[in-house]
């Protein structure tokens, strides 16, 4: 494991709770300001014990969407110039900034936090013969894992996560993230339980377009960790739901899985279920289950992933957390608790709790449907 | 809207549950008999470890989390949805739920009654225990998700499945269960039960338990009891009143 900061370990009480999620989508992209999404986190309070929080917003740098853009956590200025001279090597860089924020008195030794928006550098694209996006997941997993005290935690066009150690509406305060909009946004509440709480270990979990927030300790951490390293990925920070966004990127990007399969994956039907269904849906469980052992997500959990067409919120096969799901005109809603939905949107046209392993699935309208 | 001095509303919102739970127990303490209480979001552990037999809140909106935990006595009317946990581990007392409400109902529950018109989530009474008079209830008026009355080891469970949106209860339905009785109104197919229990016929004396509880589910939602009972009901019981007894003695 890379040599971390050791000032933000563990908090000073331990409340038994459990974390919080919470995110939505408007699927005609309409945006909305990050202070709603960082209001409605307040009522799941005592999911979260300070020790880390953030969020994801979709659609918030239109001027520059054509641009990845980097979002990244240093511990000192020696980690940023190594990883700055890395940077301009590799990339087109057109802006680079500090991220904007405000002096907020419960969060205490936030790192250096800074932006660029980058493209790779075309030589390197055509010498190597590599996607675009497999150059810039090379390049993030090369500075996470090898430059001390550096950290990329938001690699991907018009997303950016922002996250730190605090509960949420201190988190949202500081980034000052009623000044973004977006068409979806996604929040975590963090209670850590294996590792102790850091900046960078905060979630949202994102690489390139991909954003995932968790709640949950899945058993198959090591199985999942090196699958995903056969192909390439690094996992810096022991923490399930890195592991779980690399496994998504290599699915529904690299393995081109459609979202259905690629959800049924992660948590797929128990073999007493396959059992039962008719001959074609038993043969292509079984298939999945068979290639994709290794990509099973065991144990408890629910996420909230976000991509650049929409959203999916998946609970484990046997629902050992809390997921609810609530819909209102063209907003689709999901979260840990209804009242986290209704702090949204207190009139909503359904709600429902989507059973364990079947996820739901919302995509923008005009980008049409992955599934 | 106070009347007689013994309604009191008061309104919840933006208070941290502590605030307002402390709120609740001051206006019981002060006498009044009901309480109404407004703009509800989130907030946990209503209703809590209280022992107020004679007493009636009225929650308006979605509470949160563990709604009437060890509650002793009281009676608590939700307009709306409920999260996860409500009647966890409760000894006595009624909650009446007009909406559905989230995973876990019941767990542990050692008395009184909860009536929920919609549905109810996953592992609703696992683990409810009975003893003697202090028979625990449960009525869904919906169904319900997996591992109902996982380990039920007491008490009723009643599931109406009115709307009939598919099977009344989900997979491994009382897994485990070695007490109490799982009513349901249909049926449920085999695959769906868990090995330690049978689904069976009932008897006149299950007609008058189920009686004696839908009346009451038919006067809070406006239901017919004609209508309730119109439809053949089945229920489960176990094997066995210790399936697991011999596992660990040779």
């Amino acid at each position: 494991m890379r040599d971390i900061n050791i000032k933000y370990l563990e908090g000073e009480v331990r409340i038994p709770s459990a974390c919080g999620l919470l995110g939505y989508i408007n699927r005609k992209g309409e945006l909305t300001s990050g202070y709603h999404i960082v209001d409605a986190m307040s009522v799941m309070r005592e999911r979260g014990n300070g020790l880390g929080a953030g969020f994801a917003c979709y659609g918030l740098y239109p001027d520059r969407e054509d641009y990845y853009a980097f979002h990244l956590f240093f511990e000192d200025i020696n980690a940023k110039e190594e990883t700055s001279y890395l940077l301009y090597r590799y990339l087109d860089v057109v802006q680079e900034e500090k991220i904007p924020t405000r002096k907020v008195r419960t969060i205490k030794d936030p790192p250096i936090i800074w932006r660029y928006f980058v493209k790779p550098k075309e030589e390197y694209l055509e010498d190597e013969d590599i996607t675009e996006e497999d150059f810039i997941v090379r390049l993030v997993m090369k500075i996470n894992s090898e430059i001390k005290g550096a950290y990329v935690f938001s690699s991907g066009k018009n997303v950016g996560v922002f996250k730190g150690v605090g509960y949420p509406e201190d988190i949202g305060e500081f980034y000052r993230l009623e000044e973004y909009y977006g068409y979806t946004w996604i929040a975590h509440s963090r209670f850590p339980t294996n590792t102790p709480g850091w900046w960078g270990g905060a979630h949202p979990f994102s690489l390139l377009d991909w954003t995932v927030v968790h709640n949950g300790e899945i058993s198959s951490y090591g199985t999942n960790v090196r699958y995903a390293e056969m192909f390439g990925y690094k996992c810096t920070l022991m923490t399930d739901t890195e592991v779980i966004t690399y496994i998504i990127d290599l699915l529904l990007r690299r393995h081109r899985l459609p979202l259905d399969i690629a959800i049924k994956a992660l948590a797929p039907p128990l073999y007493s279920v396959i059992d039962r269904l008719d001959e074609e849906e038993r043969i292509k469980m079984k298939a999945i289950r068979a290639i994709y052992q290794s990509c099973l997500l065991n144990g408890p959990f629910a996420i909230i992933v976000g991509f650049k067409d929409g959203i999916f919120a998946l609970n484990d096969r046997i629902k050992l957390r809390p997921l609810v799901a609530g819909e209102k005109g063209d907003f689709v809603y999901v979260a840990s608790e209804e009242s986290a939905i209704r702090a949204l949107s207190p009139e909503l046209d359904r709600v429902w709790m989507p059973r364990g392993g079947e996820a739901v699935v919302s995509t923008l309208e005009e980008r049409g449907v992955l599934v | 809207m106070e009347k007689d001095g013994r309604l009191k509303t008061i309104s919840a919102k933006g208070l941290h549950y502590r605030q307002l739970n402390e709120e609740i127990r001051k206006v019981l303490e002060e006498g009044y008999q009901q309480i109404k209480i407004m703009d509800v979001n989130g907030q946990r552990y209503i209703g809590s470890g209280l022992t107020f037999s004679d007493r009636i809140l009225e929650i308006y909106g979605t509470p949160g989390n563990d709604l009437g935990a060890f509650m002793n006595g009281l009676t608590i009317r939700v307009f709306g949805n409920a999260q996860d946990g409500t009647a966890n581990t409760m000894n006595g007392g009624e909650i009446v739920i007009y909406g559905s409400t989230g995973d876990l109902v019941g767990y542990g529950m050692r008395g009184g009654r909860v009536f929920i018109r919609g549905s109810a989530g996953y592992r609703v009474g696992i683990h409810m225990k009975e003893y003697e008079d202090k028979i625990p209830v449960i009525v869904i008026g919906g169904n319900t998700g997996d591992f109902l009355g996982e380990y039920m080891a007491g008490g009723r469970i009643i599931v109406l499945n009115l709307e009939s949106q598919g099977d009344a209860t989900g997979y491994f339905c009382g897994t485990g269960m070695h007490g109490g009785i799982i009513y349901i109104r249909g049926t449920v197919p085999e695959h769906r039960l868990g090995k330690e229990v049978k689904l069976t016929d009932i008897n006149e004396e299950d007609i008058a338990i189920l009686k004696e509880h839908l009346i009451d589910f038919a006067r809070y939602f406006g239901i017919s009891l004609e209508y309730l009972i119109s439809e053949k009901f089945y229920k489960l019981v176990p094997y066995n009143k210790r399936p697991y007894g011999r596992l660990y003695a040779y």
